[in-house]
């Protein structure tokens, strides 16, 4: 397939993940449409991943890995959004606990 | 690489020093020695004396700018440490779990000082904010704190998100993460997606330093966060992510081709003109702070705009300038009944020391000469002319320096020439003697900037 078809998912993953943060007020799911693009990011990395593989076998080709580091990336976001959950839900548990919601709108104590 | 692996096992000493005792001054010294041996270490390391031999396989490049900044950062943190241990402790119940997260927080501020790929600095600035977030939300009972907390983490995961795409698109037009690699490397045909890629980096890191138009959440949480951690939040990582930044497009940008310098331009002139029009308009000292550090950040933006030689040694005196000054009015700032300009009010009488000292700060801050923030600035700004193009951007800067001397000066008014009571708890001589160094400091190196500047070249 193409490297283009990936690409466009990926973008499209990345892209519903942001306007997801933009348009929805609940924190819980904002929470998830980070969790979509990140996903999004690392679905593109293994694409990208099988496509310098492709092209390291193609003379023409100037490449400098075999894309294999990408695939280590990939571990390494998990990992990552792996401690950003554990954060993020206690900071929201923090603040039900205060507000008994979960609701963004309530976040306006400090604009005055 | 003394300074990685030396302040990740500081953090786990002292999680494990709050399991075993819960006696405060013994927190406070762990921390505090701890902190000197870590300086003590990098300090070494500048002298090339190696504590540990990794091979890290040009993923990490010490040279003497990184290690450098190392030696301001930790020397910050120290003299934050000696000014403002106790008001860490007074935050919450586990005194020590703050001073881990703050050597963990310096783990990540060696590593981007550092970085040579572009996997580092993702994992680096992630080790800067994971444990920021906590620190914000430390005030668990503190609605404003939760909040701070929830919109931070919020905004910084979303750009963190957003930095990662940046770095997949770089890293699929250019088949590696390294920096060096990829400058060499060319790949015709797949030139957008490493353009795009770069924007988005530059978008996300602009999130990170709060440039405009990216600055929205700053303002929030610096105001919600307990007082303390505000002041470690708005100098050492700070200027932490703005040397991952400069290093990073130091060596980018040259490679585009395109127009960078108008998009970097325009970013600068936004944020400083948001962060001294909006600071004129605020009321609490603390807010006004929030807003004047999105106005420095504006300056220090001026690395990014002109990279030669006069920024680099700009960069790491605003980084002295700026951190010693903000520590020193937030750690005057913790210790005042009222947050407010009122609050203030006469001061000078009754704490004189307090009072000096704070004007320096200001006036460091301000950029008035004899002071540190002078040559600071001017470095930035001869830079910008030396680097020959978009003058006008020069002429705003030093527009907006002028607006910032207004509410800089405001405090002053307040603390010599109104009458009030200027409430403040109970101030140690130790407190005062720190100050008074701080404040030493700033014009010593105000007159000798060069004092500093040498260790880049010797």
């Amino acid at each position: 397939m193409p490297i283009n078809l990936y690409i466009f998912l990926a973008l499209a993953l990345f892209s519903i993940g942001v306007i997801g943060v933009l348009t929805r007020r609940n924190a819980i799911i904002i929470f998830m449409c980070i969790e979509l693009m990140l996903n999004a990011v690392n679905l593109l990395l293994v694409a990208f991943s099988k496509m310098h593989l492709a092209d390291s076998s193609n003379k023409a080709m100037q490449v400098v890995t075999n894309g294999a580091d990408a695939q280590l990336f990939v571990f390494f976001i998990m990992v990552v959004a792996a401690a950003e959950v554990t954060v993020g839900l206690a900071i929201i548990v923090m603040m039900y606990r205060n507000i008994h919601s979960v609701d963004v709108n309530f976040l306006n104590r400090l604009k005055n | 690489m003394n300074a990685i692996i030396l302040s990740a096992l500081l953090g786990v000493v002292l999680m494990f020093t709050g399991i075993f005792t819960t006696n405060k001054s013994t927190i406070r010294t762990v921390a505090t020695a701890g902190l000197l041996l870590l300086l003590l270490a990098n300090i070494a390391e500048m002298n090339g004396w190696k504590l540990f031999e990794v091979n890290t396989r040009n993923m990490l490049v010490f040279n003497k700018f990184g290690l450098l900044f190392n030696t301001i950062a930790f020397s910050a943190t120290l003299l934050y440490f000696l000014l403002s241990a106790r008001d860490i402790l007074k935050v919450g119940i586990n005194g020590a779990e703050y001073f881990a997260l703050i050597f963990f927080i310096l783990c990540g501020v060696s590593i981007v000082s550092s970085f040579n790929t572009l996997l580092l600095l993702f994992l680096g600035i992630e080790i800067i904010s994971i444990p920021l977030y906590i620190l914000t939300g430390s005030d668990k009972r503190n609605l404003k704190s939760n909040e701070a907390a929830l919109k931070y983490f919020l905004m910084g995961s979303f750009s963190t998100g957003i930095m990662l795409m940046g770095i997949v698109l770089m890293y699929g037009a250019k088949g590696t993460f390294s920096i060096d690699a990829a400058l060499q490397a060319s790949n015709p045909g797949r030139e957008v997606w490493y353009t795009s890629g770069l924007l988005l980096l530059f978008i996300s890191m602009a999130f990170k330093v709060s440039a405009a138009p990216f600055h929205f959440w700053t303002p929030d949480v610096y105001d919600g966060a307990p007082t303390v951690f505000t002041s470690f939040m708005a100098t050492i990582v700070k200027a932490g992510v703005f040397i991952a930044f400069v290093r990073l497009f130091e060596y980018s940008f040259s490679g585009s081709g395109y127009d960078w310098k108008l998009i970097v331009s325009i970013v600068t002139a936004a944020t400083l003109f948001i962060g001294n029009i909006t600071a004129i308009f605020q009321q609490s000292v603390k807010r006004m702070l929030a807003y004047s550090s999105i106005a420095q950040a504006g300056f220090m933006l001026f690395a990014l705009f002109s990279y030669n030689t006069l920024s680099r040694e700009g960069i790491i005196l605003y980084t002295l300038g700026y951190s010693l000054a903000t520590i020193g009015i937030f750690a005057v700032l913790v210790k005042m009944k009222d947050y407010t300009f009122e609050g203030f009010n006469g001061l000078a009488r009754t704490q004189p020391v307090l009072a000096a000292t704070t004007t320096i700060f200001l006036l460091s801050l301000a950029g008035i000469p004899m002071t540190i923030g002078f040559f600071a600035k001017y470095f930035m700004l001869a830079s910008a002319v030396k680097s020959g193009s978009h003058l006008w951007l020069v002429f705003f800067a030093i527009l907006c320096a002028v607006v910032s001397v207004y509410y800089y000066f405001r405090v002053i008014q307040s603390m010599y020439f109104k009458d009030g009571a200027g409430a403040t708890e109970e101030i140690s001589p130790a407190f005062r003697w720190i100050l008074l160094l701080m404040a030493g400091l700033i014009i010593l190196f105000g007159i000798f900037p060069n004092m500093i500047l040498n260790y880049l070249y010797f």
